[in-house]
């Protein structure tokens, strides 16, 4: 290595360290906002002389959060259970039989994916109120699985079209095995990698899906992580302290999966974001 | 016996399995399908959102969407959230991706950190910004006034926060365009930089002839991705703004959410959703379309 080539490499880590703390600096922000009491009005910039956890305690009661955390929770969950079992069915044939029909209902689904969800939300919470669904945890479970349906067609048919080999269902069935059965037991654990990405992109945004909730869930039992946050927002726009500890409570569930699992997210995000 | 099993093991070889994705089609008719549908109707009357009446009212909704100020206030801003948002996530993508494919120190942790916002939820990167914006106790403000110059109320200007929304939005998903960048970058051969070094091609020549010709499906497809999230956008919007001052920084998506749930204009709003279909709808198949042309180039 000689001597530009090196000093030039030192320049560009000092530029890449530089975007990093850039990229940390709101988050810095928030931490040190979070950390303070309601009186302090020191700078932001400047991390507290004494940290104030009590912050944490009252903005987790006030604004209701674990049980926000629980209903996120359980919608996150179901929703990511029905769109692998529903979308994985859905596929198989879609991939495997090229009917007319079969072609046209490809077609019918790719075509649904640019549908912009909201453009519809006047009918659809009409449907929603007419059908009692309001604030159930299954209508952000069905409305999240029917935006998210198209993607994981999408995904799984492309997966079996291209990497699972035909001889292996047709040998079990010379056995006389079902196509139902041939699906679950041969073919659906081969599709791990799929089912992997799906289940990332159902966490990511699902858990963070805020248009749907904010429609459907505004009774304070269902509230998810995002309506109960901009509801203590509205109420505590005089107190930012304990709205930061908040919104640094609900965030720190999928930072820390993130940081564990960050070479799965990337991947299955990438597949997901065709969608955006 | 044998006849009949292998008749049966035909039709089952030639049967569509069409009740396989019965379910998938059900929930997708349901909840998508039917309710578009039933928005094209709802359009054409002046249904307030809660009366179990309504009058067919004709295109009257329609001629007051086109002659509506706040229309092509609200599409302008739309766009400008799509487009402008589009041009910098790339822009810094890209310089991004070309910085941290290169073999020095510090990039996993650097690449890590700028992906980061992309699996927060956009509603709370909104807040994060706004405890960096908010004209009392702001952190930008505490510079400002340290500098010995005036707070400025960045969010609540119209000239401002606009480009403060295109700001945090890119903020949060410049990582996804990193991303793909990095891919593309990874796959361009070694073999054309040593053949272009041996010609005497200056590094600017490099990038111009060999790097982007070869990057062009990555930009694609992040112009895709970005033009199409960056339409919808909503979250980011009520956090920061609310769509404020007035109607000064709203998005499609906010401004039929407020027309619905703040002025029981349903029908209206309606009207705007059908809108706002034609608007993506155009804009996502003309970049379908260059895409594909330029898949058959490649």
């Amino acid at each position: 290595m000689n001597y530009t080539s090196k000093r030039k490499k030192t320049i560009l880590s000092i530029f890449a360290i530089m975007i990093a703390l850039l990229h940390f600096m709101p988050f810095y922000i928030l931490i040190t906002t979070a950390l303070k009491a309601k009186g302090d009005f020191s700078s932001k910039w400047i991390f507290p002389t004494e940290i104030n956890w009590v912050n944490f305690s009252e903005a987790w009661e006030k604004a209701n959060l674990g049980n926000a955390l629980m209903n996120t929770a359980i919608i996150t969950f179901f929703a990511a259970i029905l769109l692998i079992i529903v979308g994985s069915l859905a596929a198989y044939p879609l991939a495997r039989r090229q009917t007319k029909l079969n072609k046209f209902m490809y077609m019918f689904f790719i075509a649904i994916m640019v549908v912009p969800p909201l453009a519809a939300l006047v009918p659809l919470y009409q449907l929603v109120v007419s059908i009692g669904l309001m604030n159930t945890h299954e209508v952000a479970i069905f409305n999240n699985v029917a935006s998210f349906l198209p993607l994981t067609i999408f995904l799984y048919a492309g997966f079996i079209r291209s990497t699972i080999p035909k001889s292996l269902e047709e040998a079990a069935r010379i056995d006389g095995a079902s196509t139902i059965n041939i699906f679950f037991r041969i073919v659906f654990p081969l599709l791990k990698p799929v089912t992997a990405s799906v289940l990332i992109i159902a966490c990511v945004f699902i858990w963070n899906d805020y248009q749907f909730a904010i429609f459907f869930l505004q009774d304070k039992s269902v509230q998810t992580m995002t309506v109960a946050l901009s509801g203590f927002f509205g109420e505590n726009t005089n107190n930012l302290n304990l709205v930061a500890s908040a919104a640094l409570v609900a965030m720190t569930p999928m930072v820390i999966l993130f940081l564990f699992l960050q070479k799965y997210f990337i991947k299955g995000l990438a597949s997901g974001s065709v969608k955006g | 016996m044998g006849f009949k099993k292998a008749r049966k093991n035909n039709l089952e070889q030639n049967s569509s399995l069409w009740w396989m994705y019965v379910p998938a089609f059900l929930f997708v008719a349901f909840f998508i399908v039917y309710p578009f549908i039933n928005g094209i109707r709802i359009s054409f009357t002046d249904w307030n959102g809660f009366s179990q009446s309504s009058n067919f009212v004709g295109i009257d909704q329609y001629t007051r969407m086109l002659t509506d100020p706040d229309t092509w206030l609200v599409v302008r801003n739309t766009l400008l959230y799509g487009i402008g948002s589009t041009v910098f996530q790339n822009v810094l993508g890209l310089a991004y991706a070309l910085l941290l494919n290169q073999s020095i120190k510090f990039k996993a942790i650097t690449r890590t950190i700028v992906y980061l916002p992309v699996i927060i939820s956009p509603l709370i990167m909104g807040y994060i910004w706004y405890f960096f914006f908010a004209y009392q106790g702001g952190a930008l403000n505490d510079v400002l006034i340290w500098l010995g110059m005036e707070p400025i109320n960045a969010l609540g200007n119209p000239d401002m926060n606009i480009w403060i929304i295109v700001f945090v939005n890119t903020f949060q998903f410049v990582g996804i365009a990193m991303i793909i960048y990095l891919a593309g970058l990874q796959s361009v051969s070694k073999d054309f930089y040593e053949a272009a070094e041996i010609d005497g091609a200056s590094s600017f020549q490099q990038f111009k002839n060999i790097t982007f010709p070869l990057l062009m499906p990555s930009i694609t497809i992040n112009m895709v991705i970005n033009i199409i999230g960056g339409l919808k956008l909503f979250d980011v919007i009520v956090s920061l703004t609310g769509g404020g001052p007035g109607n000064a920084s709203q998005s499609m998506s906010t401004f039929m959410y407020d027309l619905y749930f703040s002025r029981q204009d349903a029908g209206y709003a309606a009207t705007q959703g059908v809108l706002m279909m034609v608007i993506i709808l155009i804009l996502s198949l003309s970049a379908l379309v260059y895409f594909r042309r330029k898949e058959v180039e490649a």
